[in-house]
Order: C-alpha cells, then sequence, then structure tokens
C-alpha cells in the first residue's frame, strides 16, 4: 500500500466570517504549462522571475475584438496603446494584425518609426507634444489629437511654418453615468467648450478637423458608459455636420476597457465583474446608431485598447524563497519577485496559482516579494496551498503596464519571453546586467 | 393534479440580526400546500444560523464565496449536485446573482433551473442607472451621484443637499450630515463592498417596500407592497404590514413593462411629503421579509421555484391586506456533532420526517 | 516529559476536527497535524514524532520534520492549546 504524501502538519483555527473549507484553492488548478511549453522548462532556460507573454492570446483577444467590431460597424481601427506594452515582439504582433499605433511621447514615437509604422498611422495622444515634436510629426501625416489650446496654437503655428493643412482631431471630455469624469483632458463638452474649440479651429483655418475623440477613463466595467459617450460624440459629429459642414473621417472612443483582473476594491473577480468585447462592442455600435449621415460618410470607429487586449497574455512565473510563520498566525510566502517588478500588485489582487501540483490545507498566506521594503507585498492574504522552498507560481494577467513602468531598483529587470503558437519560445527582452545600469552613468572628472 | 416533487436549492442562510432572504423563502416554499420535496441550503459560513434550522432544511453544503471566482464556484455546485441532486436553485443575495447568472447555461445541462434578470438588467438596476432607468420606466428617482473617489464628495457640495444617503455597490446605505460624514462612510462602503459609491438625495416620507417577481415579459407575475413598522437600529424592518394602493401597483407595473425583469425582486419607493412616489433602489433578489407574502396568501417564493422549473405560473392578484409579519429572534440548540459536520466536512444532512427515501 | 493536562482534555476527531472544552474554540487540523498531536498526547519527542510521521507519509527528501513539528507546536501554543512553556 502507497503511504499518502506527506505535507507539513498544520491547524486552522474556525474564525467568525471564515469557517469556510471551499475557497477558490480547491478548485485552483496547477499550471504546469503555458501554451504547451512547461514552466519548469522555461525557469530552466530563461531564469526566475520570468515574464512569459503567450503569442496565441495576443492574437486571440485582437482578433475577437476587431471581428465583433467588424461585424457591427462598417469602417473600424483599432490603435494598440503603447504605453501599456510597447516592447517591440508585443507591438509587432498587434501591427502584424492590422493595429494602427496610439502613442503619447515622442519616446513611443521613435518606438512606432522605428518599427517602420507608417506615420500616418499613428494617433498622437497626450498633453504634452513639445512644438519641435509638432513639428516633426505634423508633416509627417500624424495625427495629432489635441488636448489644449495651447497645444492648438503651437499646432498652427507649425501649418504656417511648414505651409501645410495637418489632419488633427479634438479631444473631448464629458460626463457619463456611471463613471467619474476625467475633466483634465481635452476640451469639456456640456460646457460648450469642446464646441468653442471647434469652432475657433475651424476659423483658424491652418488645420483640417478629421476626428473627435474622448476617452473615457480606465477599467471601465459598465459597458453602458461607451453607449452614453459614443451617442455623445455621435451628437457632436451631426452638429459638426449639420452646422458646419465638417465631414469627420473618424470618431475614436479611446480605450478603457477592463482586462480579466480584479482591482483592490472590487469585490467580484474580474473573470466575472468584466463585461465581455462583445458588450462593450454593442453598447459602443448601439450609441453611434445616434450617426445621422449618409452610410458613405460613416466616419472611421477607432478604439484605442492596450490593456484589454495584452494584460490576459501576460504571466509572471516566480520561485518561492522561503516560508513563514507570521504573528497572526497567516503564513508568509516570500518569492523572487516584488513590487518593483510586478508594479500592477499596487492596483490588483492577482489571480496567483501554483506552477506545481499541490495537496494539504489551504491557509490564509500572504505573497512577499524580495525587497527589503514593508509595502513590498505582491499579494495581500489569499488562501493559498502549501508550498516549499524552489516551488513556483504563476501570477496571471499581467501584461499591461509592467513592462513599461517596472522599476529598476537594487535588482536587475528581469527577462520577457514569448511562447510562439506551435511550441516556439524565445527572448523578447533579455535580463538586465550591470552593463545596461552603469552605461548612462558618468563620474565628473573631480571625483 | 399534483405536479412532480421538487428540491429545491436556497441561498442566503445567515439569517443573523440583518437578515439574508434564505429562510424566509424556504418558510414559504414549505408553507405552500403542495410542497414536499427537499430542500437544499446553500451556505457561506458555518455559523450561518438558517444551517441549524433542522425542520427548513435538509441537506446544507458550504459554497465558496462568490468572491472567489466562477471557477470555484461552479465546481463545488456540480459537487453538490452530484450529492443531492437538485431541479431548481434560487439564489437570494446580491453579490451571488452574477454568479448564477453567468452559470444559468451550465446549470440547465445539469438539469437545474433557475430564474432570473439577464446581466444587462442586472446592470441597469445597479444603483448607478437609477436615474436611467427612473427615465425609461417614467417614475420619478431622486438625484444621484457615482462616486469612486473621495474628493467627488467634495465637489458635491451645492449640488446635493445633506443629508444624503451614501450607499455601498451591493449593500448598504448610510445618511450623513456634512463631508467628513460622507468621506468616512465612502471609505466604510468600499472596504466592505469596493466600487462605486452612489450619493443620492434624501427624500422625506414613507417609505414602501414592494416584493414582487416580473415574468421576463414585461408582465407581473404578483407583488406584495409593506409597510414597514418597527425598526431594528441599523433600519431594517423588524414588522411590516400589507398595503394596497393603486398607485403602487401602477409603478411596480410600469418597471416591469419597461425593464422585462425576469425573476423576483424587492423595489423600494418612498411616498414623499407631497404625495408622490420615488423609486429609490431595486433589489435584484427576494427581500428577506418575503414570508409575508405567503401569509398573506400570495406565494411568490413558490411561483419562482414553479417558474425555474419550467412550470407556467399565472398572474396572482389577491392577497390579504393588513397581514402584519412581527420578526422574533430565538436560540436554537445545536448538537456539536452538527456544527463538526460543517465545519470538517462542508456538508450536513438530516432525514425529514416522511421522507421516504 | 509531562503531558499537558489541556492537550489530554482536547477533543479530538478523526475527520481533524478539533474542539478546546476549556475555551469553547473549534479548530481543523491535516492529517500529519492529527499524527503529531497523538504522539504527543503519548508523550513522545520531536524526534520520535517525526519518525512517525516518516513512517506514516510520503515525506520528500527535501522536507524538513523536525522543523515542521517545531512549527507546529509553535501553533499549538500560540492557539492556547498547550501551555507557554510547553516543548515537546
Amino acid at each position: 500500500m502507497t503511504k499518502p504524501l506527506y505535507e507539513r502538519p498544520t491547524l486552522v483555527r474556525h474564525q467568525m466570517g471564515m469557517m469556510n473549507k471551499f475557497g477558490r484553492a480547491q478548485a485552483m488548478q496547477p499550471l504546469e504549462s503555458i501554451d504547451g511549453v512547461s514552466v519548469d522548462e522555461l525557469v530552466k532556460t530563461y531564469g526566475s522571475p520570468l515574464f512569459v507573454f503567450s503569442e496565441a492570446d495576443l492574437v486571440a483577444r485582437y482578433r475577437e475584438l476587431h471581428d465583433l467590431l467588424a461585424l457591427r460597424y462598417r469602417k473600424i481601427r483599432i490603435a494598440w496603446s503603447y504605453k501599456t506594452n510597447y516592447l517591440d515582439a508585443i507591438c509587432k504582433v498587434f501591427h502584424r494584425e492590422g493595429a494602427y499605433a496610439e502613442v503619447v511621447s515622442e519616446f513611443e514615437y521613435d518606438k512606432a518609426m522605428r518599427m517602420g509604422i507608417d506615420p500616418t498611422h499613428v494617433h498622437f495622444n497626450g498633453p504634452l507634444k513639445s512644438e519641435a515634436t509638432l513639428e516633426r510629426v505634423l508633416p509627417a501625416g500624424t495625427v495629432i489629437h489635441i488636448d489644449h489650446f495651447d497645444e492648438m496654437a503651437a499646432a498652427e503655428r507649425v501649418a504656417e511654418r511648414q505651409g501645410i493643412r495637418p489632419k488633427v482631431a479634438v479631444r473631448v471630455n464629458m460626463a457619463v453615468e456611471s463613471v467619474p469624469p476625467w475633466s483634465r483632458f481635452g476640451f469639456n463638452l456640456e460646457s460648450g467648450q469642446a464646441m468653442e474649440a471647434i469652432r475657433r479651429l475651424i476659423a483658424g483655418d491652418k488645420l483640417e478637423l478629421a476626428g473627435v475623440h474622448c476617452h473615457l477613463g480606465t477599467f471601465i466595467t459598465d459597458p453602458a458608459a461607451y453607449k452614453q459617450a459614443a451617442a455623445k460624440l455621435a451628437h457632436l459629429a451631426n452638429t459638426l455636420r449639420s452646422e458646419h459642414g465638417v465631414l469627420l473621417e473618424f470618431i475614436d472612443v479611446g480605450g478603457g476597457f477592463a482586462s480579466h483582473n480584479t482591482l483592490k476594491a472590487q469585490y467580484l473577480p474580474g473573470e466575472q465583474a468584466t463585461p465581455s468585447f462583445s458588450r462593450y462592442v454593442e453598447a459602443l455600435t448601439e450609441g453611434l446608431s445616434q450617426l445621422d449621415c449618409d452610410p458613405r460618410d460613416l466616419p472611421t470607429l477607432v478604439l484605442e485598447n492596450g490593456r484589454a487586449l495584452v494584460d490576459d497574455a501576460g504571466y509572471l512565473v516566480s520561485t518561492v524563497v522561503a516560508n513563514k510563520r507570521l504573528r497572526d498566525g497567516r503564513r508568509g510566502l516570500v518569492v523572487d519577485a516584488g513590487v518593483n517588478t510586478l508594479f500592477t500588485s499596487f492596483w490588483y489582487n492577482h489571480d496567483v496559482v501554483s506552477a506545481q501540483p499541490f495537496r494539504g490545507i489551504p491557509e490564509p498566506t500572504v505573497i512577499y516579494g524580495p525587497l527589503c521594503m514593508n509595502i513590498d507585498v505582491v499579494r495581500d492574504t489569499l488562501v493559498f496551498p502549501a508550498m516549499s522552498v524552489g516551488d513556483r507560481l504563476v501570477l496571471k494577467n499581467v501584461g499591461a503596464y509592467n513592462v513599461t513602468q517596472w522599476m529598476q531598483f537594487i535588482t536587475y529587470r528581469p527577462a520577457v519571453v514569448m511562447v510562439g503558437r506551435d511550441g516556439k519560445h524565445g527572448l523578447i527582452r533579455r535580463r538586465e546586467q550591470l552593463e545596461d545600469i552603469v552605461g548612462p552613468e558618468e563620474v565628473p572628472d573631480w571625483l | 393534479m399534483t405536479a412532480a416533487p421538487l428540491t429545491i436549492a436556497v441561498t442566503g442562510l445567515n439569517a443573523t440580526d440583518n437578515p439574508g432572504p434564505g429562510v424566509g423563502v424556504i418558510r414559504a416554499l414549505r408553507a405552500h400546500p403542495d410542497f414536499q420535496g427537499r430542500i437544499v441550503g446553500l451556505a457561506y459560513d458555518s455559523l450561518d444560523p438558517g444551517i441549524y434550522a433542522h425542520d427548513l432544511v435538509d441537506d446544507v453544503f458550504l459554497m465558496p464565496y462568490p468572491s472567489q471566482g466562477l471557477a470555484a464556484f461552479s465546481t463545488r455546485l456540480a459537487e453538490v449536485h452530484g450529492r443531492v441532486p437538485f431541479d431548481v436553485v434560487i439564489p437570494t443575495l446580491d453579490a451571488e446573482i452574477p454568479t448564477f447568472i453567468d452559470l444559468e447555461p451550465q446549470l440547465r445541462t445539469l438539469g437545474i433551473g433557475s430564474f432570473l434578470p439577464s446581466q444587462e438588467l442586472f446592470d441597469l438596476r445597479s444603483k448607478a442607472h437609477l436615474a436611467h432607468l427612473g427615465e425609461i420606466a417614467n417614475i420619478n428617482t431622486p438625484a444621484t451621484r457615482v462616486i469612486a473617489d473621495p474628493n467627488d464628495l467634495r465637489q458635491l457640495e451645492g449640488k446635493l443637499e445633506y443629508p444624503f444617503w451614501v450607499k455601498g455597490a451591493y449593500y448598504g446605505a448610510t445618511e450623513v450630515h456634512d463631508v467628513h460624514e460622507a468621506i468616512a462612510a465612502y471609505h466604510q462602503m468600499v472596504a466592505k463592498w469596493g466600487v462605486p459609491v452612489i450619493a443620492q438625495a434624501g427624500v422625506d416620507g414613507d417609505e414602501i417596500d414592494v416584493v414582487a417577481v416580473g415574468d421576463g415579459e414585461g408582465g407581473m407575475v404578483g407583488a406584495v407592497p409593506m409597510r414597514k413598522r418597527l425598526l431594528t437600529d441599523k433600519g431594517k424592518g423588524w414588522a411590516g404590514i400589507a398595503i394596497r394602493d393603486p398607485e403602487i401597483e401602477e409603478l411596480s407595473r410600469r418597471y416591469f413593462a419597461a425593464t422585462k425583469w425576469r425573476g423576483p425582486c424587492e423595489i423600494e419607493m418612498m411616498r414623499s411629503q407631497s404625495g408622490e412616489l420615488h423609486l429609490l433602489e431595486i433589489n435584484p433578489r427576494f427581500p428577506a421579509w418575503c414570508y409575508l407574502s405567503a401569509g398573506a396568501g400570495m406565494n411568490l417564493p413558490w411561483a419562482v421555484a414553479q417558474l425555474a422549473a419550467g412550470r407556467d405560473v399565472a398572474p396572482m392578484h389577491e392577497y390579504e391586506v393588513g397581514k402584519m409579519f412581527v420578526r422574533i429572534s430565538l436560540d436554537q440548540i445545536v448538537s456539536l456533532s452538527d456544527f463538526e459536520s460543517i465545519a470538517a466536512t462542508g456538508e450536513l444532512h438530516r432525514c425529514t420526517p416522511g421522507d421516504a427515501s | 516529559m509531562t503531558i499537558p493536562q489541556k492537550l489530554r482534555d482536547l477533543a479530538i476527531s478523526e475527520t481533524g476536527f478539533l474542539f478546546d472544552p476549556y475555551t469553547g474554540s473549534t479548530f481543523s487540523a491535516n492529517e500529519p497535524g492529527l499524527t503529531v498531536l497523538e504522539g504527543l498526547r503519548e508523550g513522545l519527542g520531536v524526534a520520535d514524532i517525526a519518525t512517525r510521521l516518516r513512517e506514516s507519509f510520503d515525506v520528500p527528501a527535501a522536507a524538513d520534520v523536525e522543523r515542521d513539528v517545531g512549527e507546529f507546536v509553535h501553533l499549538l501554543r500560540r492557539s492556547g492549546l498547550v501551555p507557554e512553556e510547553f516543548t515537546a
């Protein structure tokens, strides 16, 4: 007879509100491989911690969104939001699928140009576009989304100097029912500021109004907000056509779709709370049905998604360094990836799973990173199975913002790999080494 | 002719001083003369009082919290169904309704019926959309603002007059008299139920609550309005009386006609001092006091069980006006072995008198 | 070594359900936890209990069973199931 597998002897006190043995941990399936490539092999090849991106997931998310849009609206465009993840390989996957680029800085613009993106396939957003930047991007045919009157004036000066009539969009902000307004970007719609900006732009007669743009906010879990936003933009487009004879080339509804992550202040987990793409798309196109124009003159619907396309495709593999018992009885798990690597752990309760089979009584556990800092909590209390030193765990839905907002702090940033669709895998950013960090440093000669 | 007995699973056994509706629903089911099936209680904590109501619940299973995710929940539900097959499930807690809506197709393949709104409808009745709901159903609603940042509360000065209410995404409401109270209430709500939080203008008057069931096609299966007569210090109704007012019935009908709501709900409204009715909130499930509907002769939980089993239910009109409920607290005596069974195995089974199997 | 009266009086069920009649607290223990409790009630020391665990379970080579037993005893102390001064 075979003996039962050993697990550490443990004891859990029954406490009010915590007397339920059927938690997430019981339903947890170990994630032993990603797209058919074993996590173990990946870590042995590239080290730990390790970011892993699934090419199949990236493509599937993009095509799902694209196809749903195409079913409901004739002219559509998805502009890949660089700031969520601008690694070349990630951008390349989306551009290969036909995505435009949405950039918010000259650095991101440089990255897009370096990849050979047609400058007319770039939407340039953000509150800072210097006159020098405008001198460069406007003649190239890039569409800028004007954020404020000072920028409009700068764009007009550039147009005059260069003798061009560049295409631009005007960014507006607005109030919708279930989302607190982001009034700091663009011109306010309800107060009449947006119409005033557009009238000024038309009267100035130096810029070509190609589109209107609104980005409601971020991680919006209520699709109805998009219906309202799209309807308001449609009404704006109707007014522009009837009062100024302007036919817009595009209506840009921004991004802000939620990924399947769970915000810290969210009760239901993202896998349930996050609406499907089809619900967002349905809401958007219902709102756009308010457009009153000849079908041939329909403006293109532009989306600027990032998080919702890339987040679910990213994984962070980390290795257990130590187990400890906290004073309050919870188990502490120290792992080799901290908040410097997983920046989004400040916002989300990330879904964490074991990378190997497990058993035993799951216990309330806190997952700590390796930094010598109290804030280095990768995942606050969750019920998690017992882990041994050297075991691996996988943090899910980490594809957005981490490999752009991570910090180089007291250690090297880890490698990033992509798993291809036929079991291939390869580096898309190697682990940093000393020279990457000290390279830009100088020591003045008086020292 | 009597239809085959149904085994009915019911959630919300947390019959505490702020009770979940499960015990009320089960008592209503058992009160129906045609009831002869089993009741499976689905609980979230080993000390949910309804678990130990031995004359009400035949089998009890602990469930993972909905916040643990769909996979954990559906795995456990299938496991429970494997142990005690049930025909119908009546979820009764706001926070679990989205989960049951998501699982509806999966439950159907297991042969489990439910009678719930769509996710779109569920969202529409969320507190953030109250104004929109009022608009499409042509019902007055108090001014409502969605708050996602405590600073938004400071900007309400002049837009919403104190005192107003700060409400949680799922449950909870606190009356606040100044910005400090409002911010404190905001943080309490976020800690418990997450964002968004709703700030809602107060309407002075008499609160009226209606327990009602919509047929999903715009019709109303039945409704019993109730006026609270005794409140706990938490503002929960501890006694109430069934009333009849054509205007309230008309408003309820308008709500169902405009939304095509499917399933049970509680419509909370306020009759202001000047006499108009204002819609305050739609709760997407039975209220804890729903046993009054059975007591007054319009057994709405039974109707939902029939509808969930795919049986027809004719619209109901009659109930006894003036029937009251007066709640009571009582101490149940429980053996340690029952508690052990729930805490250690996550289930508890009883043979009910007259149970042949 | 003397076996604390509290430990003798602890109600232990084979389901792993523990009831402390002194305080009314209840607990769940896993199988190895029950094995350790049994050993302690027989007055065994850490080394003997570790041996028993190795005999009863398939223990991976990397596991530090003695440390695990020590940690479990610490848990018992913290849970008030044995006196503060108790050591195995």
